[in-house]
């Protein structure tokens, strides 16, 4: 059993639009340099969890906790502490990849900004795109400036929501790769969202099943495959999203 | 409340001015057509209103104040909608900016864009009709402040409204302050209103910021009264507007708005 210190804590956090019931009293943690899956159909509110874990949604219900500190009330020094990439999201069209990096290296009050910005993007592969406006990148490229804006505080908690969606294959793996080097020598910790199962399995320490709000079955991915009888997440998934029949279930806290 | 994190905000708006040739002319187009469109009338009026004194100062005056205080409101909710359109948006609202520091820079921004058109217009004005704003002397700082205070409060009640109903609002930012407009007595006494357009009038900022240029235009005097109900009732409206703003964001996190602002 491992003993890493929760660097996320998330308790009976729970979410309701107008009745309607997003996320149903979730219980999970993030250890530091653990990267942790959250698998689920659409619907399934996962996108809604990674919201509330940002301060975008509030929570009608629950406690979420980074570093020990209490969200709500750290408000300001917790998202100074963590970032986050989306594809719901974009970056000003008019500005070239290193303007944007500037605004958001002053936001985020980064020291050496000017090295520091040219290091995630020659990490991410940009550095020669940098004069370039962000209209004019492809849907891969303008994924890969996210990510470097995501990394440009040094965040101790990334929350990725499908990050490689729009990578061709080569890119999408050197990303990973990357992903994981950084997590293996600065202990980023990471919430990850993907629909692509190889991708999960891949990349995930723990992974944690959510349908209909709830989550209903976690664990390490091979825990998962054993228990489930599959060859493959994705089988595993389709078993889960399919028969909605809640298993014994593993801690879906640090394991 | 961080001045990095605002600047940063003033930045990214520098930045795409630095390149936006329509965002430019978006400034500087329609006060100097008013201008031109407006000075060459109230020159032509002139001729037949000797009675009338200082038409034309009349006319420019109210024109150059008018564009500061819709400047100063567009400078706030366009500023707001650049963040909308390029779905910046949550990323802003995920970062450690505060929303009293986004309101802040929005505000810094409705500075610049009001300074940026007036002093174009004040130029303008200058050379092609020989009118000097300056020519009001002291008492024109205080009137700058109150257009600028009310532009702002308008701006921050058009930005919550739009957070809050997504883009379908989004025609509010160029036409809710010309609601204001006629019962601001912009190019006409309060006097000439209907009596309970002069009572909507009174408690409107910018109408005693209209009067009072029309006393020291006329008479010299320096209206001190009407500059005292511009601040107060400017003061409260402020007040109001940025607690409406706290409200509806608190609301818009709470019913998960934020993502469906563009939409």
């Amino acid at each position: 059993m491992s003993t890493r210190r929760p660097v996320l804590e998330v308790e009976n956090l729970a979410k309701s639009f107008n009745g309607n019931v997003a996320v149903a009293g979730i219980s999970f943690s993030l250890a530091s340099a653990e990267i942790l899956g959250l698998l689920g159909p659409n619907g399934a509110g996962k996108t809604t969890t990674i919201q509330m874990l940002l301060g975008l949604v509030s929570p009608s219900a629950g406690h979420i906790r980074y570093f020990g500190l209490d969200f709500p009330a750290h408000r300001e020094e917790i998202l100074a502490r963590i970032n986050f990439s989306s594809t719901y999201v974009s970056l000003p069209y008019f500005l070239t990849a290193w303007e944007n990096l500037v605004v958001y290296a002053k936001l985020y009050n980064v020291k050496h900004h000017k090295e520091k910005i040219a290091e995630v993007l020659d990490t991410f592969e940009i550095y020669d795109l940098r004069k370039n406006l962000t209209r004019n990148f492809s849907s891969g490229q303008l994924t890969r400036l996210h990510l470097a804006r995501a990394l440009l505080n040094d965040p101790q908690v990334l929350l990725l929501d499908e990050p490689t969606a729009s990578l061709d294959p080569d890119i999408a793996d050197k990303t990973r790769t990357l992903l994981r080097r950084i997590r293996d020598r600065k202990g980023l910790s990471i919430l990850y969202t993907s629909h692509n199962m190889k991708e999960m399995e891949e990349m995930s320490d723990r992974i944690i099943f959510l349908q209909r709000g709830s989550i209903i079955d976690g664990g390490t991915p091979r825990e998962l495959l054993e228990r489930y009888h599959e060859e493959s997440l994705e089988d595993v998934f389709l078993q889960i999203a399919r028969d909605n029949v809640p298993r014994p279930q593993a801690s879906p806290h640090t394991s | 409340m961080k001045l990095h994190r605002i600047a940063a905000i003033i930045w990214r708006h520098i930045y795409l001015y630095q390149r936006s040739l329509p965002r430019w002319l978006e400034i500087f187009y329609w006060p100097l057509l008013d201008l031109l469109l407006w000075g060459f009338i109230s020159l032509y009026l002139s001729r037949f209103s000797g009675s009338v004194p200082k038409f034309v100062g009349f006319f420019l005056g109210a024109l150059i104040f008018w564009d500061i205080l819709y400047r100063a409101n567009q400078g706030v909710s366009i500023s707001f909608l650049e963040d909308v359109w390029s779905r910046n948006l949550l990323n802003l609202f995920a970062s450690p900016l505060t929303a009293g520091e986004f309101l802040a820079a929005l505000m810094t921004m409705g500075i610049i864009k009001m300074l940026t058109g007036t002093i174009a217009a004040v130029i303008m004005a200058r050379i092609l009709y020989s009118f000097n704003i300056f020519t009001l002397g002291l008492a024109f700082i205080p009137f700058v402040l109150n257009l600028l205070l009310m532009g702002w409060a308008i701006g921050i009640v058009t930005t919550a409204v739009i957070l809050r109903f997504g883009m379908g609002a989004e025609v509010l930012a160029w036409g809710f302050a010309l609601i204001f407009q006629p019962i601001s007595a912009v190019f006409y006494p309060v006097s000439t209103l209907p009596p309970s357009l002069q009572t909507l009038a009174l408690f409107t900022p910018s109408a005693h910021v209209f009067e009072g240029m029309r006393q020291v235009l006329s008479a010299g005097a320096f209206p001190w009264h009407d500059l005292i109900w511009a601040f107060g009732l400017n003061a409260v409206y402020l007040s109001i507007a940025v607690l409406f703003f706290f409200q509806i964001l608190r609301q818009v996190r709470r019913l998960g708005l934020l993502m469906r602002v563009e939409q």
